[in-house]
């Protein structure tokens, strides 16, 4: 079969999921009293930083961004080639805290079972809830995202991904199959 | 690009990119170190042995707590107290430690070339903590490492390393590591402790310390190592000291924005004058600290990463 590549969203559908995310996590929390953001690093970071811009606008005050990395965390490290590891960047404390975590595309949920290890780490939050952009299925973890962008069932063989443009703002998600 | 070592036997077979990869990898495990849970699961189950037939406080603590930060089970065993002084071979000793299947061998000796012997030998990872007077990789790694943070780049920087060049296996490391980084090197010593052809690795040579430290970024001093030496190689430790210790007056000399480093443990009123020791240019505790960080990364790295092509 030839390769393909679909766009599923481009800027401005991404823009638009993401301000719908932003105030679903407001409404959901009521406010934004007590939450904090973390992206994994480093699409959900990325994301992470437009949710943190979204949600500032609309409450008129901050709320704490953080970027972790969870390469350490991961089961896989003797069966993949070597990553480099990242860097954590939590500059406040996580602990009674509502921890919204944001990731680009879910898909087994081991990166994000890895990430509540490292979460934990930092301290005890009172809740973890997930945000993805897109949710592509084929768990094999008990996970299960709070916020989507776009859910996307896929076959394994294909390939999601979230492009970036040179000021991290995302630019199209698109699948590929080869 | 990936970078997935069976072994880490010295900076001469590493490139540029290796290198810079290890220095990232290193710069994401910094930050643990600083928490108030100090552990990560990454090698969870694997075991480490530090296998020291030399005495080492620095950096055999180094490897074990960077083991036990990635949560490791690590073993130290050193040769007085171990059947080395029964007479047993290197390779018998290695070839009985593996038979407990360790996943990573971290080994210091006397003789240069023994981890490169035992690497070819044995079935799991090994780890250079210093080999005679020939490599000591996660020295010359933790020193771009803390170069690196205080300089922002080594590219283009000028270094000089003042010391007994003969017996240093930190200057072999360091000189491969920072040519390959795009550093310029100048060793100096007295005559008695500048091996013939050392130039040929990439540096240039100097008699006299001034001539090596004018306008250098960093100025690196070695210890005298008395223990090492056999012959007298100089008239006396306080002429050593007159002229090739370095002091507030000759630091002047270099930059003014010029760091000291030293790899430890320092001979005070030696190499080092005190008030240079505890100056403010000095970043002395930085390398150690940073120690930890990029024996994490190295252990990561040989631990982790499918073993594709390496054998």
């Amino acid at each position: 079969m030839a390769e393909e590549t679909i766009e599923i969203l481009d800027s401005d559908g991404i823009n638009r999921a993401l301000t719908r995310i932003a105030h679903e996590i407001l409404e959901k929390n009521k406010g934004s009293e007590g939450l904090v953001l973390i992206g994994i690093r480093t699409g959900g970071a990325y994301l992470a930083a437009e949710l943190h811009r979204k949600i500032m606008a609309i409450e008129g005050h901050d709320v704490p961004l953080g970027v972790i990395d969870v390469t350490m965390y991961r089961d896989d490290i003797s069966s993949r080639q070597n990553l480099a590891v990242g860097q954590t960047d939590i500059r406040f404390s996580i602990t009674d805290k509502k921890v919204i975590l944001v990731d680009d595309v879910l898909f087994t949920g081991r990166t994000i079972r890895a990430a509540m290890e490292a979460l934990m780490d930092h301290g005890r939050p009172r809740n973890i809830q997930l945000a993805t952009l897109v949710d592509r299925g084929h768990r094999e973890l008990p996970i299960r995202p709070d916020f989507i962008g776009r859910n996307l069932p896929t076959a394994r063989n294909e390939k999601i991904r979230v492009d970036f443009d040179a000021n991290n703002t995302p630019k199209a998600v698109q699948l590929h199959r080869s | 690009m990936a970078f997935n070592p069976k072994h880490i036997l010295g900076i001469k077979d590493l490139s540029a990119e290796d290198i810079n990869f290890i220095l990232d990898t290193a710069a994401g495990f910094k930050e643990i170190n600083t928490r108030e849970i100090k552990k990560v699961p990454t090698l969870r189950g694997k075991t480490i042995i530090n296998l020291f037939f030399e005495a080492s406080t620095r950096t055999r603590t180094s490897f074990e707590i960077a083991g036990k930060r990635l949560s490791a089970d690590t073993v130290n065993i050193s040769a007085s107290g171990s059947s080395v002084v029964k007479g047993e071979t290197l390779e018998d000793t290695a070839k009985n430690i593996e038979a407990m299947h360790p996943d990573i061998i971290v080994m210091r000796h006397s003789a240069s070339g023994a981890c490169d012997y035992l690497a070819e030998r044995l079935d799991c990872s090994v780890v250079n903590a210093g080999d005679g007077m020939h490599e000591h990789p996660s020295q010359a790694l933790l020193d771009a490492f803390t170069i690196r943070e205080h300089k922002g780049s080594i590219a283009g920087l000028t270094v000089a390393i003042v010391g007994d060049i003969t017996h240093s296996r930190v200057v072999r490391s360091n000189i491969y590591c920072l040519n390959k980084l795009g550093a310029k090197v100048r060793i100096a010593g007295p005559a008695t402790m500048l091996p013939p052809g050392i130039e040929r690795l990439g540096c240039t040579v100097h008699t006299r310390l001034e001539d090596a430290i004018r306008d250098a970024n960093v100025v690196m001093m070695l210890r005298i190592q008395r223990e090492r030496m056999g012959a007298t190689l100089i008239p006396t430790v306080r002429e050593y000291a007159r002229y090739y210790g370095l002091n507030g007056n000759k630091l002047e000399l270099a930059k003014s924005d010029a760091i000291v480093m030293h790899p430890g443990p320092i001979n005070r009123g030696v190499e080092l004058s005190t008030a240079i020791a505890d100056g403010p240019q000095n970043v002395i505790l930085d390398q150690v600290e940073n120690g930890v960080a990029v024996r994490m990364a190295l252990l990561y790295l040989v631990a982790g990463g499918e073993k594709l092509k390496t054998e």
